[in-house]
């Protein structure tokens, strides 16, 4: 469609105005982790004196530190299964006629829209039960549950893209369905593979739920969480640069992400939800 | 959905079908087997954990059990949804949940529409808008809830200087407290919201709009007769996601309220009749009528998008 210069004014401004929306509540995180003293208080957007202090602060504290290994720990290793899971299962939906498809499909849909505190308060009382309540694997397993869904969405429809003629020749020159799968399917699907691992990791990485109801130290309590629970030198003030600094930290993966994969993400949850 | 039942159909339904089905072949067999094999371990993955929690929770709500006092558990039926239907503070967060939900999904549908609207049409900066517009999506939604909380504060924040309003207190008050929570729910969903319309934009063909501006049809008018009707799935799509996402909103609420002044959510009952006042039944009683209103919402959705999406085949073809 023909654009007048005009137009594409608006366009820009409203892009400039879009991009200040998105970003603003970021740095105003960012400024704050970066006050101390009397310039945590005075109320204005940026510090007077730059200072480390507060990550000083978070850092020298286990509280975050362990918080820390254990966000990192839990969600690679839940993401990498998830996604290995969910790529043998969207082959499977996109590709194979088999009883039950559209069951796992359904149940799929079900659990995105299941509330999760419903799970997690049943699941505080069975992992007491069975010794899983404050551990890492008492984690990984409803973090595993969760993200599927997802992930099998948004690679199924991945698949469905695929060339699959190639897969065809490959079975005539005499490869089986798994081999078929393994050396041809494989390399093309990468990248499906690559971005349903990063929301994946943005589904685990930002559970709070799971995180306060199943556990009660610090051997398996993720970053958001322990966030929540941080005391400051009295009972009653909450440490709120410290807090602000802990944030930025576990922002920086986030960010990172996007910066690096922003056309990925943005194809990934647009098939995703579109097409699945 | 019990996993028994769901994971046996290879075999049996293999041998009523090969039955029926004389020649079924040894490839198509392989096929099916294989359908299993992979799709299996994910299946099971995803039922496993929930369905169990869901039954269990479902038979905890009948009793009345207190984990501090396992010897006074008894069998009450369907007493503790009685106790929590006829609580009036229940209608009050069923009322506080359906306002957020209705409030942040209509803002979310209309920021969300021109930020799509943006993306599709920015010739340039587009790289830039579309990293912007994914850190709020990206962004922990504890963080975002701090961020947001420590702004409206009135003694961190920057907001009430901006505004000129002193020493307000919006988390003082019921009414403003709920706004600061919107706003971060807001703020954080709207670009989700605005990718899953751009897909939908996107699958308009241009041409459609340049014979409505050649016919004369205003910006507005292209708007309201040309891309909304012809994006309807996607609009439907995104406010379904959107609003059973919004109806279980509990970090933003965890964080920036707890719960006071009359903002507790339907999720933070739950959790706080369970994990904090340790009344396992009672908190199972809320869990379990909160998942039936998430699915009744989302039946309602899928009743109307159905009829809707029949009726535009009907158009088209």
């Amino acid at each position: 469609m023909k654009v007048s210069r005009r137009t594409q004014v608006y366009w820009i401004v409203g892009a400039i105005l879009i991009i200040a929306y998105a970003i603003i509540p970021v740095l105003w995180i960012v400024s704050l982790s970066f006050k101390e003293g009397d310039d945590i208080t005075n109320k204005s957007f940026l510090p007077t004196t730059w200072s480390w202090e507060n990550y000083r602060t978070v850092f020298a504290s286990d509280l975050f530190t362990t918080a820390l290994r254990n966000s990192v720990g839990m969600a690679l290793i839940a993401t990498t299964i998830s996604v290995i899971l969910a790529t043998l299962a969207a082959y499977a939906i996109s590709r194979l006629d088999f009883p039950g498809k559209r069951l796992v499909l359904g149940v799929a849909l079900a659990i995105t829209v299941f509330p999760v505190i419903a799970i997690a308060t049943p699941l505080f009382n069975l992992w007491r039960t069975i010794g899983l309540y404050d551990t890492w694997l008492g984690l990984i397993i409803p973090y595993l549950s969760y993200s599927l869904p997802l992930a099998v969405y948004v690679l199924a429809a991945f698949f469905r893209e695929i060339p699959w003629e190639m897969e065809q020749a490959a079975q005539v020159d005499g490869a089986t369905s798994w081999q078929a799968f393994r050396r041809v399917i494989v390399p093309l699907a990468t990248p499906g593979v690559f971005t349903a691992a990063i929301l994946t990791f943005f589904a685990v990485w930002n559970d709070f739920v799971f995180g306060i109801t199943l556990t009660s130290s610090e051997a398996a309590r993720p970053v958001p969480a322990a966030l929540a629970f941080f005391q400051g030198a009295s009972q009653f003030s909450q440490p709120t640069a410290p807090i602000a600094a802990a944030a930025v930290v576990v922002t920086i993966p986030v960010v990172i992400l996007v910066l690096l994969f922003q056309r990925k993400i943005v194809a990934g949850l647009t098939n995703g939800a579109v097409k699945g | 959905m019990s996993t028994t039942t769901s994971a046996a159909p290879p075999r049996t339904s293999s041998e009523t079908r090969s039955q029926r089905r004389v020649r079924l072949t040894d490839r198509a067999r392989h096929e099916r087997n294989l359908g299993w094999l992979l799709a299996g371990p994910a299946f099971i993955a995803m039922v496993a954990v929930t369905g169990y929690p869901i039954l269990n929770a479902i038979w905890l709500s009948m009793f009345d059990y207190r984990l501090t006092d396992p010897e006074g558990r008894n069998f009450v039926g369907l007493g503790n949804y009685f106790t929590i239907l006829t609580d009036g503070l229940f209608w009050q967060q069923f009322g506080v949940t359906s306002l957020i939900t209705v409030v942040t999904v209509a803002a979310e549908l209309v920021l969300g529409f021109g930020l799509a609207m943006v993306m599709h049409r920015a010739l340039y900066l587009r790289t830039a808008l579309r990293t912007a517009i994914l850190v709020p999506y990206g962004i922990i939604t504890v963080v975002s809830a701090y961020a947001w909380a420590y702004a409206f504060s009135n003694t961190y924040g920057f907001v009430n200087g901006l505004f000129g309003l002193g020493e307000f207190d919006w988390f003082g008050g019921t009414w403003s407290a709920l706004v600061t929570v919107c706003v971060a729910e807001i703020w954080k969903t709207t670009p989700f919201m605005s990718l899953l319309l751009l897909a939908g934009l996107a699958q308009i063909p241009d041409d459609y709009l340049e014979a409505a501006k050649v016919d004369g049809a205003t910006a507005w008018q292209r708007v309201k007769r040309v891309i909304l009707p012809n994006m309807k799935a996607a609009i439907m799509v995104a406010l379904l996601f959107r609003t059973l996402d919004a109806f279980r909103i509990f970090d933003s609420v965890f964080i920036m309220t707890a719960g006071a002044q009359g903002t507790e959510t339907l999720s933070f009952l739950a959790y706080r009749q369970t994990i904090s006042r340790v009344m396992v039944g009672l908190g199972s009683a809320v869990s379990v009528i909160l998942a039936i209103l998430v699915v009744l919402i989302a039946v309602m959705f899928v009743k109307v998008f159905k009829t809707d999406l029949s009726q535009q085949r009907g158009e088209r073809k």
